[in-house]
This record gives structure tokens, sequence and C-alpha cells, in this order.
């Protein structure tokens, strides 16, 4: 309890679908999802191996939570060795499909192998098959959810898919659900579609009965809701504003990564702003913003449901993206928009529909388009290498014909879908990607807010926002606030940070409470659901667990210290405007202090003693 | 005070929680399969749509039922099913137009919103206001309300 107790074994290679009990001790040391998964990962699978090889693993997996009424219980994550990073790449996703996972009785699928030919796997409740999906292969995430549906007559399944980027060997490609969520970092869709799995498709009617204490429960979740409903980030600002409430804040900080990270603030912000989606557009009068939506269980439902504009340039002859789907996120719209200079908010908004329809990472895409600009302005590339297109910082056209033609998977295509670092190397200019260990990064520069310097260093997936959100400190406060441009405490803040997200990673729940709530208020909910005695502290010391065995794995795999750092651009190139004005990432002055704080060597190695405190082989 | 469940579908998110709280109340575990209650998602209008048995005056699953098991509940004006006398001949499913009473293989009974006995668990886990538990007689007060501050009157009352 509250676990579902089964894990799916799906070997592609032999084709098989096999069902074993869960490990109910790793289940207490690890709790589920990110963590329980990872353990799985790292026990079964070799750190060196290629991520893109049959002998790589992929799980889905589900945390205890997930499905019940506590409040944003729809997460799921996939777990493997990412193709981007070499390192171990878990990403999170919200929608439908996690609940549902754990409605049919699983908390994990492990896909291991590859298929000789495309297939998909089906699942009603405790059966589970691969059937042929060499019909699908090569259509798009949206296609292949609209068949499904089709053809087994069930408007009920919940599907998730990857794209014809993933099929193309797009690195950072994603594994898309319910047509607009994503597990969408770290190419975790390339590492399925390598597999020649193009879908899962899940039907679950048992639901989750045991719970615990549901009295416990109840009381506990009723609580949270309470916590998160009183909030004004998580009450007010996300449901109005998604994570776009951050835009202009951000940019007002001086930290808005600006055309590739060359500048620190975006004279367009507020033109691509949250504040800017709920706008009447003069040319149709209707907003960008149709509504606010949220995942299964989830009571802040910052997720945004767009229209564009139907005159507007991108889509006026494709009448197939004229009613809404998913909108920007901050994320998204920052490296769609201000990472490449463009402030067209519908350009960016169509972007983020292709990013969804054909399942690739917004993130990595938007940064890595920057970075070709970059190479094209320096004349590394030029339009011989792109078919004869100018490709330009600000321009729309740039955007959507980038976007239009990674999807396509040919010419240039191919060439984005390689991601900042290979792109850049491969240009001869690997100083111009804005990456850590082969991730892009996400939308805070590092100069203006310190400690999200040391944080995307050590990120065990590479540049990331969602591995320690110092954002909710040095920025708005939460639990409280921190001088963002101060480096003293950083390394402490940065380590608290990540434990507890990999805490809460693991247990179903939204991250997006953590604006709210604290692992004393997540403590109570899993208490009353899970076997165990569950207190925030035994949380906070899981959470190190799984971060040090992910360090573990990524050591294993080859990386060194020298990989926890950050691009020169941000090391020696001073903000040019705002309150971070003249600033560097003062890296070094924090890294260390963190290594000493986890228990790591000099070498950033965690020592005999460290792995002994936490239970680690 | 006859009381009616009002749903505004302009604030649901499409979160669920009015079916999880419905199969918990009444089949003590979370599971949307076995809701009263359900959101519709029109993905591409971008609107979600909560729907549920209106337990109308005429009741025609009541009238249709060969053995008796619908009754209404004078006190929440709920036609509730009565499990013990229903035979699952799922007459009551086809006689009503709205599809709000549903079939159970489970149990080879029958199930429709009975309202909870007048305190309404769908309308408790709703966190938009989407859902909410109004007199009968007076559903269109919000709205009223609504239209009238839009007026020139309203809108100064309310600057």
């Amino acid at each position: 309890m509250s676990w579902a107790g089964k894990i799916l074994r799906v070997n592609l290679t032999q084709g098989s679908c096999t069902t074993e009990a869960l490990n109910r001790q790793w289940a207490q040391e690890y709790l589920g999802q990110r963590g329980l998964a990872t353990k799985y990962l790292v026990e079964e699978i070799d750190p060196k191996v290629d991520p893109l090889s049959p002998e790589n693993k992929m799980i889905m997996t589900t945390g205890p939570l997930t499905g019940t009424m506590a409040a944003t219980s729809g997460r799921y994550s996939v777990v493997t060795k990412g193709p981007l990073t070499n390192c171990v790449a878990c990403s999170n996703s919200g929608g439908f499909i996690g609940a549902e996972m754990r409605f049919a009785g699983w908390d994990m699928i492990i896909f291991e192998g590859k298929s000789p030919k495309p297939v998909y796997l089906y699942i009603v409740n405790d059966k589970a098959e691969l059937l042929s999906a060499e019909e699908i292969w090569g259509t798009s995430v949206w296609h292949t959810d609209e068949w499904l549906h089709a053809k087994h007559q069930d408007p009920m399944l919940r599907i998730a898919a990857v794209g014809r980027s993933a099929e193309a060997g797009c690195l950072y490609a994603a594994v898309v659900n319910d047509l607009h969520r994503a597990a969408g970092r770290s190419g975790v869709g390339t590492v399925m579609a390598s597999k020649n799995l193009k879908a899962v498709a899940i039907r679950g009617t048992n639901g989750v009965a045991n719970v615990k204490d549901f009295g416990k429960f109840m009381q506990a979740v009723n609580d949270g809701k309470k916590v998160l409903a009183d909030n004004a980030v998580t009450g007010q600002g996300l449901p109005t504003y998604g994570t776009q409430v951050l835009m202009n804040v951000i940019n007002e900080m001086g930290a808005l990564p600006t055309r590739n990270m060359r500048e620190v603030q975006f004279e367009g912000a507020n033109k691509v702003s949250g504040e800017a989606m709920h706008e009447s557009r003069p040319s149709d009068g209707k907003p960008n913003l149709t509504t606010n939506a949220g995942c299964f269980g989830c009571t802040i439902a910052c997720g945004r449901i767009s229209t564009i504009d139907r005159g507007h340039f991108s889509i006026e002859n494709k009448p197939e993206y004229w009613g809404s789907s998913g909108g920007l996120e901050y994320e998204a719209a920052w490296a769609l928009g201000p990472d490449t200079g463009v402030d067209d908010l519908d350009a960016l908004t169509y972007v983020n529909f292709l990013c969804n329809e054909d399942g690739f990472d917004p993130i990595s895409f938007g940064a890595t388009l920057a970075a070709a600009i970059e190479l094209f302005k320096e004349g590394a590339i030029t339009t011989e290498h792109t078919g004869g297109h100018e490709l330009a910082f600000g321009s729309a056209e740039s955007l959507v014909w980038g976007a239009e033609t990674l999807v396509s998977g040919e010419g240039f295509g191919k060439d984005l879908g390689l991601g900042s670092k290979r792109l850049c190397e491969k240009y001869g200019r690997p100083e111009l990607s804005m990456t850590v260990k082969g991730q892009e990064f996400p939308a805070y520069d590092p100069r203006g807010i310190q400690g999200m310097g040391l944080a995307y260093a050590t990120s065990n997936r590479g540049a990331c926002h969602l591995r320690g959100y110092t954002v909710a400190s040095e920025i708005l406060g939460i639990p409280e606030k921190t001088d963002p441009l101060e480096t003293t405490g950083k390394a402490g803040l940065v380590k608290a940070f990540q434990d507890a997200t990999a805490a809460v990673d693991s247990s179903g729940l939204c991250l997006f409470t953590t604006f709210a709530w604290s692992l004393e208020d997540i403590a109570p909910q899993v208490d009353g659901a899970c076997e165990g005695d569950w207190s925030a502290e035994r949380l906070a010391e899981l959470g190190e667990r799984i971060w040090n065995m992910e360090r573990d794995f990524n050591l294993r795999a080859g990386l060194t210290a020298a990989d926890d750092t950050l691009p020169k651009r941000l090391l020696k190139e001073a903000a040019k405007t705002g309150p971070a004005e003249g600033r560097v990432n003062d890296l070094d002055k924090m890294l260390p202090e963190y290594y000493e704080l986890r228990g790591w060597s000099a070498e950033g190695v965690p020592t005999d003693e460290t792995r002994q405190r936490l239970g680690l082989s | 005070m006859l009381r009616s469940l009002l749903i505004d579908a302009e604030k649901c998110t499409g979160c669920v929680q009015c079916e999880l709280a419905c199969s918990y109340e009444n089949e003590g575990l979370f599971n949307p399969a076995k809701s009263r209650i359900r959101v519709f998602t029109f993905h591409h209008e971008g609107r979600f749509v909560p729907y549920t048995c209106t337990q109308c005056a005429e009741a025609w699953c009541m009238q249709a039922c060969p053995v008796d098991a619908i009754t209404l509940d004078g006190d929440t004006g709920a036609k509730v099913v009565n499990a013990a006398v229903c035979v699952g001949c799922k007459v009551c499913t086809i006689a009503c137009p709205f599809g709000t009473v549903n079939y159970s293989s489970d149990s080879g009974k029958v199930v429709k919103c009975d309202l909870c006995a007048g305190d309404p668990a769908c309308a408790k886990a709703c966190p938009t206001g989407a859902i909410t538990y109004v007199d009968a007689d007076q559903t269109g007060f919000e709205k009223m309300r609504a239209w009238a501050g839009k007026t020139d009157a309203g809108s100064a009352a309310s600057a």
C-alpha cells in the first residue's frame, strides 16, 4: 500500500509481456516514480550502454500517490539513459495517462530490447499486448492518438506516443501523452522510438483502492488542497497566468536569457508574457489564451489552452491548427521567444503546437535554433547548409521554418535535431553551445540568479530548472528570500532543493505544489497512503539517496567533476544590463562547498561514508 | 429548501476531482470509471464539461423501472436507486434521455447520482466552483447577477 505492487516487463525483442511483483524493500527506500524506477534502471543496465541501443531500458513509472485524490496526483515519469546527455534521464509529465496506469493496476512498465517491427503496447487492466504500429509509424503523435482511439473504439483510452522527430533521431524528442502533456526533456522519446515502440495505450477501470488509512489520507489531502488554494502563487498566479506569470518578473530581474544567452533582458518580453496571452489580438479580437486546464487531480490548473489567430502567417492555410490546443508554458515561451529573439506570440504558440504534435522538447529546440542563428550570424553556418534559408534573431519566419524542418527530418532539420552541443561542435564553434552535460538551458540566466548556476552545473540530467529550483527562493522568496546576486549560502540551498525535488518527483505529485507546500505538507499525504512511517525528514533523506544514486550512475557512465560546469559565456561574459549588470556566474565560489555539503570528495565522488550513511551499495 | 447541482462549465478545468470524490463517496475507492458525474473534454474548443443527472421531475428512469427500484427522496429531490431491488434490466438506461443512469457490470445493478443524501461530494471537491449545490428554484441567480453586473448601473456600482 499504496503501490499497486505490480510491474509490467515488456521485452520488445521477444515481443513478450510479463508480470512481476514490485520490490517492496526498494519501495521503502526510493518511494516510487523517479527514485524507484531509477533504482531499477541502475540495477539493470550497464551505465556505459549506448542510450539508443537495445541494451538500454526505458521505464514508464507512477508514484504511490498517482491516481489518488491528492491534489496534482496525475504525474508519471519516463526513466532511461538519455541520448542527449549520456546521463540518467528522468522526465516527468502530467495529463491523465499516469493515473490510468494505476487504475489498470501497474506501478511501472519496464521496456527492454528492441522490437523487430514498429509496435505499440495496448493495456486494458491486467491484460497487456504488443500490437503492430506499422500503419502509424512515420505519423505524428496527434495522428497516432486519433488512430488508436478509432481502432479500439474507446474514447477513454489514454495514450502516450512519439512523433516523427523521435523516429528521425532528434536527440531531444519527447514522449507526449494526452495530446499536449510531455515527458519532455533529455530525449526520452528518442529512446522510445529507437526501440520501435510507437505508443502506449492504456485503459484502467479498477481504480486505486489500497490506501493505507483513508481517513488519515483524506484529512491530509484536504489540508494540502487548502494550502494550495490559499497561496498566492498556486491559488492565483498559476491558474491565471500559468508558469508564464514569470516572463515579465524574470526579465525585470535581468535573468531572462536572450538571443542564445548573449543578453539577459528581452525588449519584447511583455509581448510573449502570460499577461499578453490574456489580451485581445488586434487582428481578430480574441485572446491567445482560450482557457486554463488541469491535469488529472490538479486543483491548481496552470495548464494553458490556446488558439492561434486563423489569419496568422503560420497557419492561415492550415485549418488543422485552427482549433485550440496546449499553449505556452514559461520555459517553452522563453526558448521559442526571447532566446531566439522572436516576440510574435502566435508564432511561438504554433511552434509549441508542433512540439506537441510531433514530440520534441521546446526548450532544447528553441535553444538549439538560437545557437544555429548565432552560428549563422557568425558565418559558421551559411545558406548552403540551410538550403537557402536565412536565419536571424527576431525572425518568426526562421522559427517556424526551423520547427517545420526539424519535423521533416530532412536537410538542416537533421542538424537541428542534434541539439545545441553537437550542432556547435559540428560547425566548429563549441563555445556557442549553451548547455550543461549536453542539455540546453531553461529560462533563468545564472548571471542574474547565482544559485541557479550551481543547480545547473550539478544537475544530474544536464542544464535543467526542475532539479533544484532555487528561483523559488532567490526570486520569489519561497520558502524564504535569498539575494539572487549573492553566492554565500547557495550551496546549501541548492542541495536542499535538489533533495526535496527528488522526493516530490518520486511521490506521484507535481513539483509545482512546492510553491506552496514543503515536505511537511507532503509527508502526511504519503504517510496516509503508504505502508511505513513517513516524515518530512525521511523524505528529505530519501531524496538525498536518490540524488547520490543518480550521481553514482553518471560517474560510472564516464562523467567527471569537469562536467560540473557552465559554458564560458556565463562564467566570463558579464551581464550587459539590469540588476545583474557586470556580473558573471561565480560557480567556483559555490561548487567546492557544495561537494563538501554533499559528502563528496574534491573530485565530486560520493565518499564511502556518504554511501554508507544513505544505504547505497 | 430543495437544492440542485448547478454546473458552470466555464469554470471547469477538467481536473476530475469531482469524479474522484464521487467514486470515493459511493464506492470507497478512487476510480473515475465508477463515478456518476463525468467530465467531458472538448479539446479543440478548449472546453471541459461536467455532466450528471439533473434529477428531472418527470424522472423517466423512475417511471420506466419495472420493479420500482428507483424512488424519490423527498428531502433532496434525488431519484435514488435501491440496489437491493434493482434487477439490472437496464430499461432505465434507455429511458433516460441524458445517459446519466448507467449499468455496472461489477454489481449487476444500475448506478446514478443520488446527491449524496443532500451533501454532494463532487461539489465539495470542485476547486473552482464549477459545481455548486444551490437553491433549486434559483439556479439562474448567479447568471442573472453576472448579466446585471454588465449593465451601466452594475459596472458603476462595482467601480
